[in-house]
């Protein structure tokens, strides 16, 4: 009896302490990530029934230089999401940097290698400043403050440049937006790297454990000695550093700035981390997920502009996407309900 | 709301004793906003005499009726731990849809006009709701989704057109611009709707109800409140408000886009915000809402008074809002320290 006992202990610890659960491969398959799968090849196979100029090497590779932009920021605001907050600021920040860049080459004749620079070191900075806003003003949600830097970041960049466009960036520059290194455009070959530094930063490392713990019970990772306030304020400027770098591929490949850019980006950016399996509840959330999750509603807007959809339409389709995402998972089927 | 209970309980304990004035301005959580608001006015006063006349202080409060009107409706959401990020587009449907409606038969009564936007926003809200209370998806998530549906389906039905003021016919114009017992419509039917909702939300149960589910969904299910149906009521009575709105709206300025609003929601929940009410649920009160819609009132009208360059506007908007919030937030600590230690003694 006694053994039974130690027996039954031992295995509550393997399950539900050392989180190790025991592979199966129904649970393997009922992954969201399988989910996201299916629903990138039923976008292929739509896309390619509706436009044959869709589905080849060329087409593919270069049409993630359209939409691959805003996908850096999905990486930090997916930990963002994690810790229960959200970051609504991301597209004015976008906004501010690349102006601030702008400026300094073409007002300023600040060479263009320190402005890319600056460019980041603006990004990052904003970032900081709504992150050391929220940890020092706790009572204040991360809505709350990023709401008014939004407004904010935007303000100034309409003040630095009026209704102003910018550009005459030297040649070099367009590499960031129209580059190619080995054949593979050089947006994408970064994109990559950095799904799999962000991945590793998040699922590898202690800091990511404690991003998740903090996500699932903010106050008990605090009594745990995890260092809440300096995890937020990391979180939230890497949020403003690849806003940051954002900024750099956006103005690159449009070849000028001007201070309405990027408006709207924070939801796209919010609908991808969702439609990739983070949760706004906090605590749950994969890298892998946002990736595919960003080639989803990137091919999609892709592959509709090109038979010349409104983009009025990509507006619904984007949104009955998002809630048929988040909505099937709830929707409980006999076959998927555990046996107790 | 906690101070009203604080008040009571002290009540109870002590009849006898009265409170003094003092100690209520103390309790009294939105001074710091409310000083704030003197102050700039008075700012704003010196700068340009004609800001506190008469005409630009009616001009003032009746564009600020739409936005209060607005927070109304999101402080009820907020108080649910709820966010609703579609009324930007709820707006632009119902008024599209109502402009087409009055271009198409000129000769319709404006209160039908009103009650077809209402029912429009009321069907808009009661999807929200639906989706939130039913399907258990997140209230930003799932308002995010259906603000870009709302958006798209309004350009679609509009085919990318404006509907400009000559197509309307004078008796809709009039809805914004008429005047009833020298007060204009739009003054008059806010003033109406805060006195429906003062009843609403601290006289009735479906009111206390509210506030319940926001500051402990738990105790208020274990008490028996369904909170699914007030989560629906909530979304569904956002929507009505967005609808009344949007038929509002285009009567004021006088055209229908598909673009109609498009972003108002952070307006509204800033006013709100401003206005003391938390994000996190359970707490907000209807005289904050309206001090939060005063102050970007009163911001939107006093700049360009005072001759600041549009492009500045923007950045100096922000930046009173942050600072607004932050202040408001430091005089709430002193407030509730203040009235832990009275406690205490």
């Amino acid at each position: 009896m006694e053994q039974r006992t130690a027996l039954d202990k031992q295995g509550y610890i393997q399950r539900n302490l050392l989180d190790k659960k025991d592979f199966s491969l129904k649970g393997f398959f009922l992954q969201w990530e399988w989910m996201l799968v299916i629903i990138l090849i039923a976008v292929m196979m739509i896309n390619a029934s509706l436009s044959p100029y869709f589905l080849n090497y060329a087409s593919l590779r270069d049409g993630t230089m359209i939409f691959m932009d805003k996908a850096y920021i999905v990486f930090p605001m997916a930990m963002i999401m994690i810790l229960r907050d959200i970051d609504i600021s991301v597209g004015s920040t976008v906004a501010l940097s690349s102006v601030v860049m702008a400026t300094m080459y073409n007002s300023l004749g600040v060479p263009m290698e320190l402005a890319v620079v600056i460019c980041l070191a603006v990004g990052a900075l904003c970032g900081f400043i709504n992150g050391l806003l929220i940890v020092k003003f706790k009572e204040l949600s991360a809505v709350i403050v990023t709401l008014g830097t939004m407004i904010l970041y935007r303000g100034i960049a309409y003040v630095i440049l009026e209704d102003q466009a910018s550009g005459n960036f030297p040649e070099w520059f367009g590499f960031f937006g129209w580059g190619y290194v080995f054949g593979i455009p050089f947006i994408l070959i970064l994109f990559i790297i950095m799904a799999i530094l962000f991945g590793f930063l998040l699922h590898k490392t202690t800091f990511g454990r404690e991003v998740f713990a903090m996500g699932k019970n903010p106050t008990a990772s605090r009594f745990s000695g995890v260092k809440v306030d300096k995890i937020k304020i990391i979180v939230f400027t890497l949020a403003g550093l690849m806003a940051g770098l954002t900024a750099l591929f956006l103005a690159s490949r449009m070849g000028s700035t001007r201070p309405n850019v990027a408006t709207m980006y924070e939801l796209d950016v919010i609908a991808m981390a969702a439609l990739g399996g983070v949760s706004t509840a906090g605590g749950k959330g994969r890298i892998i997920g946002t990736v595919i999750a960003v080639f989803i509603i990137g091919y999609l807007q892709y592959g509709l502009g090109l038979i010349n959809i409104p983009a009025q339409t990509l507006l619904i389709i984007v949104g009955i996407l998002l809630i048929l995402a988040v909505a099937v998972p709830k929707i409980k089927l006999p076959a998927f309900v555990k046996r107790k | 709301m906690p101070e009203n209970v604080i008040q009571n309980s002290a009540q109870l304990q002590s009849p006898v004793k009265k409170t003094s004035k003092l100690a209520n301005i103390y309790k009294f959580r939105e001074l710091g906003l409310l000083a704030f608001i003197v102050i700039l006015s008075l700012a704003v006063q010196l700068r340009n005499p004609s800001f506190l006349s008469g005409e630009n202080i009616n001009d003032m409060i009746t564009n600020t009726a739409i936005l209060s009107i607005l927070a109304l409706g999101m402080m009820l959401v907020l108080v649910t731990r709820g966010i609703d990020l579609s009324i930007g587009s709820t707006i632009a449907f119902s008024g599209m849809i109502a402009a087409q409606a009055v271009s198409a038969n000129q000769n319709l009564n404006p209160f039908v006009v009103i009650l077809m936007g209402i029912v429009i926003g009321m069907a808009c809200g009661a999807v929200n709701g639906i989706l939130i209370a039913k399907v258990g998806l997140l209230p930003i998530i799932a308002t995010l989704a259906m603000m870009n549906i709302y958006r798209g389906v309004t350009f679609k039905i509009s085919g990318g057109e404006w509907i400009s003021s000559y197509q309307m016919p004078e008796s809709f114009v009039s809805i914004a611009t008429g005047k009833t017992f020298g007060l204009n419509n739009l003054i008059v039917i806010a003033i109406v709707i805060y006195l429906l909702f003062y009843y609403l939300i601290n006289h009735t149960r479906t009111g206390r109800q509210i506030y319940a589910v926001g500051s402990n969904p738990d105790s208020a299910k274990v008490s028996g409140i369904k909170e699914g149906r007030i989560l629906l009521l909530v979304y569904t009575i956002m929507g009505g408000f967005a609808g009344l709105s949007g038929v509002l709206w285009v009567s004021k300025f006088a055209s229908a886009q598909g673009d109609t609003a498009s972003g108002y929601e952070l307006t509204v929940i800033a006013a709100c915000i401003l206005g003391g009410v938390s994000i996190a649920g359970g707490s907000g009160k209807i005289s904050g809402i309206i001090l939060g819609s005063v102050l970007l009132g009163i911001l939107n009208n006093a700049l360009p008074l005072l001759n600041v360059s549009p492009f500045w506007q923007t950045g100096i908007q922000g930046l009173i809002i942050l600072v607004a919030v932050i202040i408001n937030t430091l005089v709430k600590r002193g407030v509730d320290r203040n009235n832990l230690m009275r406690r205490k003694i």
